[in-house]
């Protein structure tokens, strides 16, 4: 590292603060909540501050450099968002405010609801799910209800085809329901034979991420819905990659029943380390009664035009109940609100179409350069594979780790799993073509390298503070420690690899 | 792509485990192809002595730097047999995935579910699309 730890610059005595002369009569602490030492570092003021910078500019991230990864880890945060998140009103709200006195915050939900509903398509919306993984598992808890509601105890089958999500099987074996995995055809979609074979009267329902993570459209996504609808099974959209869909495709006019968005995704929230997320679900007038709640509605129409609606909080007849404290990370609805706001319909719109053309001119440029598994007309991001015939010992994390020295952070490395090698891109639709054409080179430039001089991907970065890290090591002997490690320790760890 | 070594004494599941039978004993591990596949084995979770494993389920988890992967019983019938070595130095999977790296052995209780496995010379035209 180019920078010691904090404990590391600590000096016995030293302090960072000065605190002001006590006032008041000392009353001594009970003596058994006493303790002798305190394991904090003992900095200066200025020593905290230099160390917190100099370890932000180590950071590679979307605010200094094209950043690949995309919707899925992150896209671009406009700093509206932030401000807007800060305003006093928002920002201060206790979360035990009584409804009235939360009037504003509860308007933002409410057309927040009311948004995501348009763009989707469906009729209601629940803002309660934290997470993406959340509202995947709340849509699926909604399925299950519905059967059992209808008589259906027997319908505990969810069709998961292998280009879903990771978190989509995870999340059927969480609600206790039995995943089937399906194949995908040779262009990508899902195999409609093998689909055909599973729909039988004990389908729960299908879970399909569109565009799928391959980055592809599901060329027969309709027969897919026809299929899965005529044995009794609903379909619910894992809508991580709407990012490609906006203003463009409704999910519910394709016939999906259910879906989760992730605001951390596609509306530009936080996320990864910077904040929680947020996973609303979407769904038709038959699930409505099920949605998690409380959910925010109108309990008094406005008297007049001068006049606003009273909003409060419902509980959906049939809920399947409350999954997160208070109402959902609120501090995202307001950044995602804002975001909307900024950019309006057609501005969503326009979004989505740039980060398809994007993503697209990025492919077409590649192709004579890397393998590209599935090369169709692809959504918000594609796939490559990160080898090359005749070079056995370049992989596509060597790739990755040469994207650095260039200056681009590396894409997302070996997912979906069903490509070799895969390298994921998505460069969003925040970026210019300039700065595209600056990756496509390097791109271009590293499979010449990996070729004509392979231990140069190998040993990459050469020009990152931190070198490569040994990530056999890293999985089986983590250390997590801010402070140096006790000399024995380390000798037990030194000795062990 | 880098060769892989397939021995011929031993049957293979399309979920890339292999079978070595010695009476009904049946020793499991994962293939050259897999652990290729997976690179860096860093983690390995193993049944008990006594599991039950039914053909084509579940029956312990392999991890790497790239992926976490299910392990498949190729095989229906009751553990006998964990290797412990292969748990505290999973790496053997890669170095050694046919002899030090087994996984379990099982005594196989439906002899019919060995049927539909593969021999060295299937498995490897299986896997040559998947390469």
């Amino acid at each position: 590292m180019t920078e010691p730890l904090i404990y590391d610059q600590s000096v016995p005595g030293r302090t960072g603060v000065i605190l002001p002369g006590c006032d008041v009569p000392e009353t001594p602490l009970p003596t058994d909540l006493m303790r002798d030492d305190l394991d904090l570092p003992e900095v200066s003021e200025l020593q905290v501050i230099r160390h917190f910078v100099r370890l932000s500019q180590l950071n590679m991230a979307i605010d200094t450099n094209f950043y690949p990864l995309g919707s899925c880890t992150m896209k671009y945060n406009p700093k509206i968002n932030e401000d807007v998140a800060r305003l006093p009103g928002f920002a201060h709200l206790h979360p035990l405010t009584d409804e009235e006195g939360a009037q504003g915050a509860l308007a933002v939900m409410y057309e927040l609801q009311r948004w995501l509903a348009e763009i989707s398509g469906f009729d209601a919306v629940s803002l309660q799910p934290a997470a993406g993984a959340q509202g995947e598992f709340a849509g699926i808890l909604m399925i299950r209800k519905y059967h059992l509601d209808n008589g259906h105890p027997e319908r505990t089958k969810i069709l998961v085809p292998n280009s879903a999500h990771g978190t989509n099987p995870a999340t059927v074996s969480m609600a206790g329901l039995r995943v089937v995995e399906l194949p995908s055809d040779e262009d990508g979609n899902v195999d409609l034979e093998a689909l055909r074979r599973e729909c039988d009267e004990t389908v729960a329902g299908m879970m399909i991420t569109v565009p799928s993570t391959l980055g592809l459209y599901e060329r027969q996504i309709l027969d897919v819905i026809q299929a899965v609808h005529d044995c009794g099974g609903l379909m619910y959209m894992d809508g991580a990659n709407m990012n490609s869909q906006l203003g463009i495709v409704k999910p519910a006019e394709l016939g999906f029943d259910v879906m989760h968005y992730n605001l951390h995704k596609t509306f530009s929230t936080p996320h990864g380390g910077g904040g929680p997320g947020s996973g609303p679900v979407a769904v038709t007038e038959k699930l409505a009664p099920y949605l998690p709640g409380p959910i925010v509605t109108i309990v008094e129409e406005p008297k007049d035009e001068n006049d606003a609606p009273l909003y409060g909080f419902t509980m959906p007849e049939k809920s399947i109940g409350r999954l997160k404290v208070f109402h959902g990370n609120f501090g995202m609805h307001t950044r995602a609100y804002t975001y909307m706001r900024v950019h309006g319909a057609e501005g969503l719109r326009e979004v989505a179409r740039h980060a398809v053309l994007n993503a697209n001119y990025v492919r077409v440029k590649l192709q004579d350069d890397y393998h590209i598994p599935y090369n169709r007309p692809c959504g918000h991001e594609f796939v490559l594979e990160g080898r090359f015939e005749g070079v056995d010992e370049v992989h596509a994390l060597d790739i990755s780790k040469r994207l650095i020295d260039y200056g681009y952070h590396p894409p997302t490395n070996y997912f979906p799993l069903i490509v070799n090698e895969a390298l994921l891109i998505e460069p969003t639709e925040t970026e210019d073509k300039q700065t595209l054409d600056g990756f496509v080179e390097a791109m271009k430039q590293i499979a010449k390298e990996a070729r004509e001089n392979p231990a140069l991907l190998r040993e990459a970065p050469h020009t990152a503070p931190v070198r490569r890290v040994d990530e056999v090591k890293a999985a089986k002997q983590l250390v997590l420690c801010c402070r140096p490690i006790p000399a024995p320790e380390r000798a037990k760890n030194e000795q062990a690899s | 792509m880098a060769q892989l070594n397939y021995p011929s004494d031993l049957k293979y599941a399309r979920t890339d485990e292999w079978v070595r039978l010695e009476g009904d004993i049946a020793t499991i591990g994962i293939s050259d192809f897999a652990q290729d596949q997976l690179n860096d084995v860093v983690f390995v979770e193993l049944p008990e002595v006594g599991t039950e494993v039914k053909k084509g389920e579940p029956f312990g988890t392999v991890e790497s730097v790239k992926a976490a992967s299910d392990l498949n019983a190729p095989v229906t019938g009751t553990v006998t047999e964990v290797n412990d070595a292969v748990r505290d130095n999973p790496e053997l999977i890669n170095s050694d995935p046919y002899e030090r790296g087994w996984l379990i052995k099982v005594k196989v209780s439906d002899p019919d579910s060995l049927n539909d496995l593969m021999d060295s010379a299937a498995y490897a035209k299986y896997n040559e699309p998947r390469m």
